[in-house]
């Protein structure tokens, strides 16, 4: 994970304490643009269409919830897992298999008030325990273990018929009518995505300066020590992907409502690595970056096909786009959308650049 | 090996009676119980050769794959790229020239060559930022995959077989007898005992580079402390380029034999990617022997599965790969 924080602020032990110190100031200078931001999101439905709201900013808030839970593990936690999408994915084929969809054969039809906590409960206890495996060793094997989890979790999708339905998957796998409100509508599912996209948000911020997630940090900068002081290194470990796996399944019982269907391709290793790729583009070192990066994301894979073409390049070259902008970022700014605009930010201001090397190199000294 | 025998005396009675029992269960003809419990021995023969070939196929991917990681901490994620890459090419030489021959050439020299401007290019600018690296591979495979399709689309291809191993052969293994008391023999592709019988010729080939040469003493040294390797004097970057040229170009010429045996169309890489994953997992990182016990372990679960537990074949590859990591997560024989 050295790579990813070596040049954040804040990523030493000792200039986090600054930057804590700093908060207030820092929120001081934000807040107006935070609350604009609120605004603007609550007030998204009145000035744009059912697509924006659902396909847009729905898909944007459930991608970005994945992410976010990626960007947990891996920027808090120095664990880069791949396996995020796929616990979306179990606990969206629970929701299908315990709830109701056209297939008829499989699906249990529970009310949706049973059926999404026990999605919930299999998913997060599916991420722990693929946590628990991953834990087993660290670094860079995490990311082989987990692809191969996911891989796995793919394949075996496609080809078991008895309980996952094969490669059709689940079809109408309806969100629930609550309160006389189809959430299925598009303003419903907008505002259903941006709360509990907000509220997870918040928890991971709450958790990650609780005293939880500074052990964590901890961890991720030197387990060794840690253990040393008493620290229960695997279980926090452990315990972090279990906290990340519940994120994810919200997002993944959202986004089977929001596509009406799960089958195997929508946790194939595609999109698998498309959560990587949203997460690292928008920057692992803080939270909204994960939101960053999925808006962007959403984007580009919904226009990206027009805008390709007014250019006159072919439009199926989608993914070449992708790839090389994702390269270009990993290439240029390890820290993502989010690392240009804090460099941008301290080349503007001298004192900031110095603030900014000084954390990096605080930590290499250390 | 002894060594093994005196520390683990049960685990080596296990492993001796359950080599000797697959022995028997190929070698004898089976009895009329036998039959009645699990279909007839032609199927179950059928599944174990054709999961040794295919682990002999996933062998040439994956020990390029271990190799590399094993000596620079790259966990090359488009390693299945590299393999369809050549299994296009090789495909495409095969399907002007008609040489077979040529297509192995042509796609081992031009993985190695990708291979090298790949670490010359790009991963030595990053060295020692193993997370960024695995990255870096990330985006390279995607962008890959979409330069394979944009050439060759999305059909599916196959790389023509040469004449003389074309069809079937007979092996000396008695399948079963015909009703006047003739003994059937086993028919089995020659294409496909010519894979095995290549794989182990590499495995060979390899194994004595690695321990009878020069380089490949420096290779060993590299993967067991690579700072202490270029404190004495190694020209290590040399060593880094001819590594990942040599696993690339394994990479490749696996392409050209998957595409003789099997197909290639997009979505090939991901599955041999994933293949060399759990390969090199099962088998200990960076160790060509684990290879190849992964290989055929893994090509074994998968074809056995796939005939007996047909809807959880997937999962018994998982299985294995799960008990490796709860009970030796540097895997079957990676250096603890």
């Amino acid at each position: 994970m050295a790579v990813l924080d070596q040049d954040r602020p804040g990523a030493g032990s000792g200039a986090r304490e600054a930057s804590r110190a700093e908060l207030p100031a820092w929120l001081r200078r934000i807040h107006p643009v935070v609350w604009l931001l609120a605004l603007f999101l609550l007030f998204v439905p009145a000035f744009t269409n059912s697509f924006i709201q659902f396909q847009i900013f729905g898909w944007a808030f459930l991608l970005g919830m994945i992410a976010l839970s990626l960007m947990f593990l891996a920027g808090y936690g120095g664990m880069v897992s791949l396996v995020q999408m796929t616990v979306a994915c179990v606990a969206g084929y629970m929701t299908a298999i315990f709830g109701a969809s056209a297939v008829e054969s499989i699906s249990l039809f529970w009310p949706w008030w049973v059926a999404v906590p026990v999605a919930i409960v299999i998913a997060v206890i599916f991420g722990t325990i693929t946590g628990a495996l991953a834990v087993r060793t660290t670094g860079i094997y995490t990311i082989m273990i987990t692809l191969a989890i996911a891989a796995a979790f793919y394949y075996f999708g496609e080809q078991n018929y008895s309980i996952l339905n094969g490669h059709q998957g689940f079809n109408s796998v309806h969100a629930p009518v609550l309160f006389g409100v189809d959430l299925h509508d598009a303003t419903p599912f907008y505002y259903l995505s941006l709360s509990l996209a907000t509220l997870s948000y918040f928890a991971v911020l709450y958790v990650s300066r609780s005293p939880f997630g500074l052990a964590l940090q901890g961890i991720r900068d030197n387990p060794r020590r840690m253990a040393a002081i008493g620290f229960n290194v695997t279980a926090h470990r452990i315990a972090a992907y279990a906290f990340a796996a519940f994120i994810a399944a919200v997002a993944g019982i959202l986004l089977t409502w929001q596509n009406g269907q799960i089958s195997p391709f929508t946790a194939g290793i595609g999109p698998v690595i498309d959560i990587l790729v949203i997460a690292v583009i928008g920057g692992i070192g803080h939270p909204i970056g994960a939101f960053i990066g999925a808006i962007v994301y959403v984007v580009l894979r919904t226009f990206a096909i027009d805008i390709l073409h007014n250019i006159g390049l072919d439009p199926s070259r989608f993914n070449m786009l992708v790839g090389l902008g994702f390269l270009a970022i990993v290439f240029f700014s390890p820290d993502g959308i989010l690392g240009l605009w804090s460099r941008w930010r301290s080349s503007r201001s001298g004192a900031g650049l110095a603030r900014v090397t000084g954390g990096g190199r605080g930590r290499d000294v250390e | 090996m002894n060594r093994f025998v005196q520390r683990h005396p049960v685990w080596s009675v296990i492993i001796l009676l359950g080599a000797i029992l697959l022995l028997w269960l190929i070698v004898s003809p089976w009895p009329a119980w036998l039959e009645e419990t699990i279909d007839r021995k032609k199927v179950f023969i059928n599944a174990v050769f054709n999961g040794v070939t295919l682990g002999a196929l996933y062998f040439l991917v994956a020990s390029g794959f271990t190799l590399i990681f094993g000596l620079m901490r790259n966990v090359n994620l488009a390693h299945g790229s590299l393999y369809l890459f050549g299994g296009y090419l090789g495909y495409t030489v095969s399907d002007y020239t008609g040489n077979w021959y040529l297509a192995f050439l042509v796609a081992f020299i031009a993985m190695a060559a990708l291979g090298i401007v790949l670490q010359i290019g790009v991963f030595r600018r990053m060295e020692g930022e193993e997370l960024r690296q695995t990255l870096v591979t990330i985006g390279i495979s995607i962008v890959l995959a979409d330069v394979m399709l944009w050439i060759w689309g999305g059909d599916f291809y196959q790389v023509e077989t040469p004449d003389w191993l074309y069809g079937a052969i007979d092996l000396p293994i008695i399948t079963g007898f015909k009703s006047d008391g003739t003994a059937v023999y086993m028919k089995y592709p020659a294409v496909r005992i010519f894979i095995l019988v290549a794989s182990i010729i590499v495995g060979i080939l390899m194994w004595l580079a690695l321990n009878r040469t020069r380089i490949g003493m420096m290779i060993r040294a590299g993967v067991d402390d690579r700072e202490m390797l270029s404190a004495t004097g190694v020209r290590i970057q040399l060593v880094f380029v001819a590594v990942f040229a040599l696993g690339a170009g394994l990479a490749g010429v696996a392409g050209v034999v998957g595409g003789t045996f099997q197909a290639l169309a997009p979505g090939v890489d991901t599955r041999f990617l994933l293949a060399s994953l759990v390969v090199v997992i099962v088998g200990g990182m960076g160790s060509i022997p684990g290879a190849a016990l992964g290989a055929v372990l893994i090509g074994l679960s998968e074809q056995l599965g796939s005939v007996y537990v047909p809807t959880y074949a997937v999962v018994t590859t998982f299985l294995i790969m799960v008990l490796v990591l709860a009970f030796r997560p540097q895997g079957l024989l990676g250096k603890g």
